[in-house]
């Protein structure tokens, strides 16, 4: 079971909510997905998230994907070493791996609990 | 989707398993750029499994084929092979082929895209309407292997019958393996020397077990369709969906080669006055680029600030060193040299036209 202390959605990234503070960041299932990562674009501190909208792009030997925004809200802090250390991504996605951290004004009504999201990635294969 | 006879084999080995083309089939086994230096450097094997195989036989078997795709088939003496594409009515490529011409002399066989293999047999269908020809989908009763890299005739040569150093590039012969009568070609997409084995099927595991045996002391490794893509877009070889599909084609994408004149196809007629009116205006380039981004498929090109094009495949080259990339450009943007920009998330980021292929071996 991935940590419970956070939600989750389907498209693999998750959102840990603290005092009205998300911190975003991606699951090992995302991670081991994607393979081979070479780039991370993420917004700068100051930038507005929407819930459901692109926030970031992650790269790969073979392709791009979007990072989907669980919350809506202004960026107060970017993890500004983890572009230049993408191995963190494969180490600790849930903790060293953060991405942004956001001062909340609405969540996504899409984000679900880590029973949900085991489901989710079980059905993926 | 339809699995492979091997595709048990790639998961026991590790491989990340994609649905390419309805198919089953491994993308890697190992990180892309690993796999793709194997083969520069040793030798790789690859389950072409999902490929399309036809036999196409009879009286008018040539007549035929010379009436389906754009390559001089009667120019191809027996035992050779041609690269060539099948167009609609309107000049439009539909898929590109290679063209075997059997040793004996007794008919052909024609190798087709996974992905158009469906569409490619109706077409086949319907021209031979006009023809006594046989068309007969072998992708059933056939299994395909590939061996790619320099080390591949030494390790060949240890299990297929037959002296491998006589067979030319884009030659076939007849030999056998672990005692199995099989056909053996000397191509490839990956820009490197080494054999495509066609083998009957319920073979395949035997085959691909010989060829892991006799590499293993070599280096020799299960590649998959990730560094295949790597690596044929290095050797300037295009992949349909892609450089070429159902929006562009032969001479725009710089396959005039592929393309003869002297005998009737579909879609000749729509080629000549592409030709006549000069051409579509756009044409098919190399790009590379320095820059943190890699251009990808779609991906705009600017000059100065204006559209002049769009980026059709973009990869990391490890053998390069660099971000390359195809795309089609209007033609006065399309002289090596010229600075351009693709434009990804809405930044310019610089990249230039250069020759392709972007790789060759040396021979």
């Amino acid at each position: 079971m991935r940590p419970t202390d956070r939600k989750y959605l389907k498209s693999h990234e998750w959102c840990k909510i603290e005092n009205g503070i998300a911190t975003l960041g991606i699951t090992d299932f995302a991670v081991s997905h994607l393979s081979d990562l070479v780039f991370l674009d993420l917004p700068n501190k100051g930038a507005s998230v929407t819930a459901g909208e692109s926030f970031g792009e992650i790269e790969s030997v073979k392709a791009v994907s979007s990072l989907y925004s669980p919350v809506s809200g202004e960026v107060i802090d970017c993890n500004k070493n983890l572009p230049d250390n993408l191995e963190w991504l494969a180490q600790d996605p849930f903790n060293k791996s953060w991405m942004i951290k956001v001062k909340v004004t609405a969540q996504s009504k899409a984000l679900i609990d880590a029973a949900a999201y085991e489901t989710q990635c079980q059905a993926e294969g | 989707m339809q699995s492979t006879a091997l595709a048990s084999t790639h998961i026991a080995l590790g491989a990340r398993m994609v649905d390419f083309a309805g198919w089953n089939m491994p993308v890697q086994y190992r990180p892309i750029l690993d796999e793709a230096k194997t083969v520069r450097g040793k030798a790789g094997l690859f389950d072409l499994g999902h490929m399309g195989r036809v036999k196409v036989h009879g009286r008018q078997a040539e007549a035929f084929l010379q009436r389906l795709q754009t390559n001089d088939v009667a120019a191809i003496p027996p035992g050779r092979i041609r690269y060539a594409m099948i167009l609609n009515d309107q000049g439009i490529t539909q898929d590109d082929i290679l063209v075997y011409r059997n040793p004996r002399n007794d008919g052909f066989f024609v190798v087709i895209n996974a992905g158009n293999t469906a569409r490619d047999l109706g077409i086949m269908r319907a021209v031979a309407k006009g023809f006594d020809v046989v068309v007969e989908d072998c992708t059933p009763s056939l299994g395909m292997i590939a061996i790619q890299g320099p080390l591949s005739q030494q390790i060949t040569q240890r299990i297929a019958a037959g002296d491998l150093s006589q067979l030319k590039y884009y030659a076939w012969m007849e030999t056998t393996v672990c005692g199995v009568p099989m056909t053996l070609s000397r191509t490839g997409y990956t820009g490197e020397d080494g054999f495509e084995v066609y083998m009957p099927s319920g073979k395949e595991q035997a085959v691909w077990d010989a060829f892991m045996a006799a590499g293993a002391a070599d280096g020799l490794t299960a590649i998959g369709l990730g560094a295949r893509d790597t690596l044929r877009h290095e050797a300037g070889m295009p992949l349909y969906g892609h450089e070429i599909d159902e929006t562009t084609n032969p001479l725009e994408a710089g396959l005039d080669w592929a393309v003869k004149w002297n005998h009737d196809f579909v879609g000749k007629q729509a080629l000549e006055k592409v030709l006549a009116a000069g051409g579509t205006g756009r044409k098919l380039v190399g790009l590379t680029s320095d820059a943190k981004r890699c251009p990808r498929q779609g991906y705009p090109l600017q000059k100065d600030g204006a559209k002049v094009g769009h980026v059709c495949s973009g990869n990391i080259s490890p053998t390069l060193d660099t971000n390359i990339a195809t795309a089609y450009v209007r033609v006065d943007c399309s002289a090596p040299g010229t600075k351009l920009d693709f434009v990804v998330r809405d930044k310019a980021e610089p990249c230039v036209v250069v020759p392709t292929p972007f790789y060759k071996r040396a021979r």
